[in-house]
């Protein structure tokens, strides 16, 4: 069968080279399916989870935003930050989008609120990988 | 004739000196390994983040981005990234003349933002408007901190504070030789042609995807410049220490010479007084 070649990196690091059969990633506008045999595409990345098979089993990162570059058998996702779903710390992850919600309801008036939302969605991405109930 | 007790102290110091200077060595030298292996690690991203770019200008006119648009330079902001630390050599010294050298020579007016404590401190005491100062980078840059200084970069450049902006720091060349370069951050410039164009669907636009892309490049260049400043920082220390090193053992070697010399001196004088006593008695 067809398979892609999954790499994502993040400034820091190489987190993954892989070969997979599919990757779904968050999209600016949207999930987006990648299968082999797409045509080449960019595209940024929100905060949110990328999903890929490999063999039979799906496994999970999140993601903070980026961008992915998509090829028919290859895919780069070039993230801001990135985290496999077993390295996620979820009580971490769990104070963060805590703390986030709080500052977002409290509306401090020198509140960055761009910067508040942009932790709530990474803390979002983070428990959703792990798979971890909010 | 040197006096004994005076070379023996004298010898005990240097000794104390070479084992802090040995030791500041082989901890500069561990750092350099870590900061070493940072900047092989952000090639990957750099160098994709550059291949996309270069596609993207040809197809995206780069005057309508604003951190792309060149303008009517009013003022110049240079980055100076020096250590937070001294010891290392040439190391601060280096950068802080090209960059003094720099300003000399410019005519447009110009404004700082010092990252490091060294180079604030010698700017400070100069003409020169600090626009603003960080320090605390620490043994290895993070990229969070590149974000930050490359956010805050990129505020000065798009609320008009500065309208060009460059960065000044150390490349690392080798554990001995690094060389002090200034590089032009803001406004972006393409550099080079794209052999491939044209073949790509941009989602949602060309331009959407190149305006979330610009931010970036200018964090992975901050992040890359911090990287090579480290390990040179770290390489440099490496260098000086190990000159220290060495020169500790030169003069102890010296001095140890000058003290069994004057140790010989004392004995044979000694018994040259023994034999002149024994000779008298005769």
């Amino acid at each position: 069968m067809a398979s892609l070649s999954l790499e994502i990196i993040t400034p820091e690091r190489l987190l993954l080279k892989a070969e997979v059969s599919s990757v779904k990633a968050p999209g600016s506008i949207g999930y987006l399916g990648v299968l082999p045999g797409h045509a080449p595409l960019i595209t940024p990345l929100k905060a949110g989870v990328v999903t890929y098979k490999d063999g039979g089993s799906e496994k999970k990162v999140a993601v903070s935003g980026g961008f992915l570059e998509a090829g028919a058998t290859r895919v780069i996702i070039l993230a801001d930050t990135a985290e496999k779903a077993e390295e996620i710390d979820v009580e971490r992850a769990r104070k963060a989008l805590e703390r986030a919600e709080n500052r977002l309801s409290e509306r401090a008036p020198d509140l960055d609120v761009a910067r508040a939302e942009a932790a709530l969605k990474r803390a979002e991405a983070r428990l959703k990988a792990a798979g971890a109930k909010h | 004739m040197p006096n004994m007790r005076d070379l023996k102290r004298r010898i005990r110091s240097v000794q104390n000196t070479q084992h802090i200077t040995r030791a500041m060595k082989m901890v500069a030298a561990a750092k350099l390994r870590r900061a070493q292996s940072q900047v092989t690690a952000a090639r990957p991203y750099a160098a994709k983040l550059q291949e996309v770019m270069q596609r993207l200008i040809v197809a995206v006119d780069p005057e309508s981005q604003p951190l792309a648009a060149s303008r009517e330079v009013k003022k110049v902001g240079y980055v100076v990234i020096t250590g937070d630390r001294g010891l290392a050599g040439g190391y601060n010294a280096n950068i802080i003349r090209l960059v003094e050298e720099k300003l000399r020579s410019e005519d447009r007016p110009s404004g700082l933002v010092c990252v490091g404590r060294k180079g604030r401190e010698y700017f400070k005491r100069r003409q020169v408007e600090m626009v603003k100062t960080f320090s605390d980078i620490g043994d290895i840059p993070e990229y969070v901190q590149a974000r930050e200084l490359a956010r805050q970069l990129i505020d000065l450049f798009l609320q008009g504070t500065f309208d060009e902006v460059n960065l000044a720091y150390t490349r690392f060349r080798s554990a001995i030789s690094q060389e002090p370069q200034i590089d032009q951050l803001l406004p972006i410039k393409s550099s080079g042609e794209s052999d491939e164009s044209g073949e790509y669907i941009y989602e949602p636009s060309p331009a959407e995807v190149l305006q979330s892309l610009l931010p970036r490049y200018c964090e992975i260049r901050v992040y890359q410049a911090l990287l090579e400043a480290k390990a040179s920082e770290h390489g440099a220390r490496m260098t000086a220490m190990d000159n220290a090193t060495k020169n500790a053992a030169e003069m102890i070697d010296k001095f140890t010479l000058s003290f069994n010399r004057a140790r010989q001196a004392a004995i044979t004088r000694e018994i040259s007084e023994i034999v002149a006593g024994a000779d008298a008695l005769k």
